[in-house]
């Protein structure tokens, strides 16, 4: 008889800081102490809070342990699970255990907890997603068997459109709309694509929901393929996750082994099956018109629309190409219904989006909120705000599509509409912190290096465009740049917008446009003081040592990487700025506050 | 799997399960398991409130845990079973069978067995 579960994360995050040797000792020991009968060890997706991993919880209490090492399992098999003796030191200290030892609060009452809204991610970190039993204890498939069982196919589709669904993958399109398009399309063969290339830099989610529950999204493909008449689906996962997809290749061989996969599915005549494609991680895969050109075996890159993929998709024929997160919403929202799910959220934007949180925050990891939350909450309630006592400066959310939000914007309730008001977009949830130190130039900067290496190359704004832009910037960021190049950038960043074939080029102009915007004094300081506010542009740098304040210990001129100080024993030094490299090692170095940057 | 009755068969197999995670029923059991308490034998009721809370299908409801010394030694095993709203209940040296009954009066039924509580063992 089981009287205990201890869940160990097993997403990528903390797979890669060895929860799986934790997982082996925790079950080593637990025989050890004659527990195995008793203790139950699961491993299961992502908790959210992967800066604190290893992660493990432990039920029914629900205690909470962060940073757990191989050498702590003992001690927690020996206190915790024999004894009753919850090991404090090791508990999430938001988390930690009250006056009364086993008062000690649950994972649900932290901040980073409290304020989400888990419909996504309603299973990760809480079922074993190796073992579709688990799946099926938690209610899974019972969307499935009422839509086969009980509904017709134009029913799914307007129980979709009434729930109000918008697409998750960045561009809001409203999923039931989406369906009906492919639905109405008569022919011998249609398709259903998850899009699971997730190349947004940053964003985690659609890889946490297939590595933390990926039946969710076998159970929503079928549906959609009901709801349109498809009987072939497949996810475009790119190779890069290799965790996930391990875990989606035994969900489908689980769920066809179970029926809930195959032909004649729950008996209804239905038939249906999935099939994983590897992508080789190229951003523009993610977009649905190049991800079908690689599906077929062709160089992955876009083509213009329409025709639609609703119309002319993949080989030709119908098909729709549905988000890892918006599939992941779409069992719950058959077993709740729609008023459900349109209940929370905003006017225009129903339900729940989850952001990966990165960047100068606290807590980094993913969290889930409803639409309509506003920036401050999720930064600073969730996220737990900057580190080190920092001013905010800057968030960027849809990745390298979308902008920089300023501080001024912080209470905008975030939803579609809203975040492109403000010169950004949802995009696939990518949420990056930045503060006094990050310098908006040298963010523009990242984020176009990205898009000019990811441009496919097909059309000329896009490939030429950026690389144009990136120089600019460049310049800039070095000094050379004028006031006239400002102007110009921002021509061109509509040119850009209004040119390109997809959207990678449409929305690349994005972190320029909205930094140029809200913070058009930084590029200033940048062109016409030769400055750079926040002292991260190498070339406007320079290290000085102030006679004053300089003992001659010799600290900094032994670590130099290049040389560049020189002095003699108890007396000042001096930077050769020449030679100086401004790595600032001197400056780490030097005990005495004697080195001064500019 | 051809039938729902045949998804509804694993599902109800499964919830008990995992509705452990589900975090805590209203009510508490916890079960003194310090030295003292295990050597007295607190293992096997620990055992058995944990199965007779599955078998009675009250896991929604009440949560078996564990904690430490609860400090009265001579008394283990101790048990004490916490409520939303009502007097905390101390059971004093159990076994695998007062554990059955109080499973099956107090948590099930409501009433407390008071024979076995620390107030009966301490006049
Ligand atoms: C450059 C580029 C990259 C994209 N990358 C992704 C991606 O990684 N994952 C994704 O779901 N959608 C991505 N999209 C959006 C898809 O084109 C498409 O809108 C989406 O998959 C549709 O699913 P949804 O309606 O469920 O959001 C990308 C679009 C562009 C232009």
């Amino acid at each position: 008889m089981i009287r205990s579960h201890v869940l160990i994360c097993g997403g990528t995050g903390c797979t890669s800081s060895n929860s799986p040797a934790i997982r082996k000792k925790m079950e080593e020991s637990l025989a050890a102490h004659g527990l195995a009968e008793e203790i139950k060890v699961v491993q299961t997706g992502c908790f959210g809070l992967c800066a604190l991993g290893p992660i493990m919880i432990v039920y029914p209490e629900g205690v909470f342990y962060s940073r757990v090492t191989v050498d702590d399992v003992e001690e927690i098999v020996e206190n915790h699970l024999l004894k009753g003796r919850v090991v404090d030191r090791l508990v999430y200290n938001e988390a930690a255990a009250g006056e009364e030892k086993h008062e000690v609060s649950s994972l649900a009452d932290t901040g980073f907890y409290k304020t989400q809204l888990r419909v996504a991610l309603r299973n990760c970190g809480v079922i074993n997603p190796e073992n579709i039993d688990e799946y099926i204890g938690v209610d899974g498939y019972q969307a499935l068997g009422k839509v086969l069982t009980e509904m017709t196919p134009q029913e799914v589709i307007a129980l979709m459109k009434a729930s109000g669904l918008r697409g998750r993958g960045g561009a809001g399109f409203p999923t039931g709309l989406k369906w009906e398009f492919a639905a109405k399309n008569i022919c011998d063969e249609k398709y259903v694509i998850c899009n699971a290339d997730e190349g947004d830099p940053g964003a985690f989610m659609d890889r946490s929901v297939l590595e933390g529950d990926p039946h969710s999204v076998l159970e929503a493909m079928t549906i959609a393929g009901y709801a349109i008449g498809a009987h072939h689906g497949y996810i475009y996962v790119r190779a890069e996750y290799p965790i996930a997809v391990k875990r989606l290749e035994i969900a489908i061989k689980q769920a066809r082994e179970y029926g809930l996969l195959g032909k004649n599915i729950f008996d209804s005549g239905f038939d249906f099956d999935i099939d994983i494609r590897l992508g080789a991680g190229a951003f523009v895969c993610g977009e649905e018109t190049a991800l079908i050109t690689s599906i077929e075996g062709n160089r992955g890159e876009p083509r213009n629309k329409p025709p639609f993929p609703a119309n002319k998709g993949l080989f030709e024929k119908p098909t729709i190409i549905n988000n890892v997160e918006t599939l992941a919403n779409i069992p719950q929202i058959i077993n709740k219904g729609p008023e459900w799910f349109s209940s929370m959220g905003t006017e225009t934007s129903k339900g729940t989006k989850v952001f990966a949180l990165g960047g100068k925050i606290t807590n980094t990891g993913l969290v889930e909120i409803p639409m309509g939350t506003t920036l401050r909450e999720i930064l600073f309630d969730i996220g737990g705000g900057i580190p080190g006592g920092k001013q905010f400066k800057a968030a960027q959310t849809g990745g390298p599509s979308g902008g920089c939000i300023p501080a001024k914007h912080l209470d905008t309730p975030i939803d579609y509409e809203s975040l492109k008001a403000i010169g950004s977009m949802m995009g696939s949830g990518g949420l990056i912190v930045m503060d006094e130190d990050n310098c908006m130039v040298d963010v523009a900067r990242f984020f176009l290096e990205f898009t000019v290496d990811e441009s496919c190359g097909k059309c000329t704004p896009c490939r030429i465009g950026t690389r144009r832009l990136l120089e600019m910037l460049n310049n800039i960021t070095e000094g050379k740049g004028t006031l006239e190049d400002l102007d110009k950038m921002e021509d061109l960043c509509h040119y850009i917008q209004k040119n390109a074939m997809c959207a990678l080029g449409q929305t690349a102009p994005n972190p320029v446009l909205s930094t140029l915007k809200y913070f058009r004094e930084e590029y200033e300081a940048h062109v016409v003081e030769k400055r750079c506010p926040a002292g991260v542009c190498k070339k406007l740098l320079s290290y000085e040592i102030l006679a004053d304040k300089c003992r001659g210990c010799t600290a900094c001129a032994r670590k130099c990487p290049v040389g560049a100080i020189s002095g003699t024993v108890k007396q000042p030094h001096v930077i050769d700025k020449s030679k100086c490299v401004k790595c600032g090692v001197c400056m780490e170095t030097c005990k005495f506050g004697a080195i001064l940057k500019k | 799997m051809k039938s729902l009755a045949e998804l509804q068969a694993i599902r109800d197999r499964m919830k008990n399960s995992v509705a452990l995670r589900e975090g805590t029923g209203d009510i508490r059991i916890v079960v003194g398991m310090a030295t003292c308490g295990i050597a007295a034998g607190a293992r096997p009721v620990l055992n058995t409130f944990v199965e007779e809370v599955e078998k009675q299908n009250l896991v929604g409801k009440a949560t078996v845990t564990q904690t430490g010394c609860i400090g009265m030694c001579r008394f283990e095993p101790i048990v004490e079973v916490f409520e939303e709203g009502k007097d905390r209940v101390t059971y004093v040296k159990m076994d695998s069978e007062k554990a059955k009954r109080v499973v099956a009066e107090h948590i099930k039924g409501g009433r407390p067995v008071y024979e076995y509580t620390i107030g009966e063992a301490q006049k």
